[in-house]
């Protein structure tokens, strides 16, 4: 390499910090990983396809419809930062999403594309969770709901690095670093509101209030999960539950909130696709356009 | 807007809040308020580079301003380190002085390393 070339790598700037790999899309930032590089992505023999497929809609399903909850505060959030914030933590679910609906595309057979899962389902094939489709509510409900779902999901997600199904493994892998940040911004949130003013606290105890009677939901065992975590492949959620209290505890503590009574288990049981009203509110908007003009392209 | 609309608490310790009337609490609200401190923010590229200036954000202290920081600047994988300062912290040269502060180093041209060879495994020069 001659002096000219030096000059050259002086004058461009970004050329030399991308210098690492053939990444040039980007004005700064490089070196961009892909989450399944180097796994098998066939499905092993002796899995069940039908409940694997089944566990990947469940675990994808979560964190597609919240995704979509999140998104719809962008234009709303009561700071630009937070709204960056929130829509970054949609997009991570979001990354999330694909790569498991992708999988129960696999595991199913059916090598449908992820987009017939996201936007040609009807509600009662979604295997969400109930907590993931409430509506928004407030900010501090908001921020109460994603405590809840990322302590639950950290938890889950730390486990399922262990996985036997090396594509679940993955996502896993990748997911809990993208979770242990949405767990630390709901939780430095909690604090900030529930030590806050008396207005703030008064919220946080609100938010926190209305979306407890779905957390006993997250860590009751649907028969799928029980079959894959005795097989390897999946996790009880039963098990995750005392992490969660625990964590939950030690903030709500610090947050000067105290943890609302157990309310009655609703009826809805996300995971055999029941559901409630929200979501076919929420599915009637994030599908219209699917729906409408079925080959359109984006 | 009113003082006491202008005004933040942190009376638990874990930050500042704003307070008021119209402080935006959810969907619908949209009433003009009080903003946070400004923070300047710098982002390591990589290892071995300076931190360079990006850009600016509000925060209500120091921990809020470094999450701020990550997620407005750092979304496309620009970073491995992040500074966030004051805005009030920072003392700034004025226009006024250009020509006493900088005008004066315009003709030392012998000042400048152009008169030998940069070596080829020196990076980032």
């Amino acid at each position: 390499m001659g002096h000219n070339d030096h000059q050259d790598d002086f004058a461009d700037a970004y050329g030399s910090i991308a210098a690492d790999n053939d990444e040039h899309r980007w004005a700064f930032g490089s070196g961009f990983d892909d989450p399944l590089a180097g796994v098998d992505t066939s499905v092993q023999s002796g899995v069940d396809g039908t409940d694997l497929a089944t566990y990947c809609l469940m675990l994808g399903d979560d964190a597609l419809v919240l995704s979509h909850r999140l998104q719809e505060w962008v234009s709303w959030a009561p700071e630009l930062e937070d709204e960056v914030a929130i829509a970054n933590i949609g997009l991570d679910l979001l990354g999330q999403a694909r790569l498991l609906l992708a999988r129960a595309a696999k595991a199913d057979g059916s090598d449908r594309g992820e987009d017939a899962y996201a936007y040609l389902r009807d509600p009662s094939e979604f295997r969400n969770v109930t907590l993931v489709e409430l509506d928004n509510g407030d900010f501090a409900q908001s921020l109460a709901r994603l405590l809840i779902f990322s302590t639950y999901r950290l938890a889950l997600l730390d486990r399922l690095r262990t996985s036997r199904d090396p594509v679940l493994a993955a996502i896993a892998a990748k997911g809990v670093k993208e979770v242990t940040y949405h767990r630390d911004y709901a939780a430095r949130w909690m604090l900030r509101l529930g030590d806050g003013t008396g207005e703030s606290h008064s919220r946080a105890d609100s938010g926190l209030t209305a979306v407890w009677p779905y957390v006993d939901e997250l860590f009751a065992p649907h028969e799928v999960e029980v079959r894959l975590a005795a097989a390897g492949i999946g996790v009880d959620p039963s098990s995750l539950r005392a992490e969660f209290d625990s964590v939950v505890a030690e903030v709500l503590s610090a947050a000067t909130l105290t943890e609302p009574a157990r309310a009655d288990a609703p009826s809805a049981r996300g995971r055999n696709g029941e559901h409630i009203q929200a979501l076919t509110t929420l599915l009637t908007e994030m599908q219209g356009l699917a729906r409408s003009l079925p080959d359109a392209t984006w | 807007m009113t003082d006491e609309a202008k005004s933040f608490t942190a009376e638990g310790g874990h930050g500042a809040v704003p307070t008021g009337s119209d402080v935006p609490t959810g969907s619908g609200t949209a009433t003009p308020r009080n903003s946070w401190p400004l923070w300047e923010v710098f982002v390591r590229g990589k290892r071995g580079l300076n931190h360079v200036h990006v850009g600016s954000l509000h925060a209500a202290d120091g921990e809020m301003a470094l999450g701020n920081a990550r997620d407005v600047y750092t979304r496309r994988n620009e970073g491995v380190s992040i500074w966030v300062v004051p805005a009030a912290a920072i003392t700034a040269s004025s226009p006024d002085e250009k020509d006493s502060f900088f005008a004066p180093s315009g003709d030392k041209v012998y000042r400048h390393p152009t008169f030998y060879e940069i070596p080829d495994n020196v990076p980032h020069m």
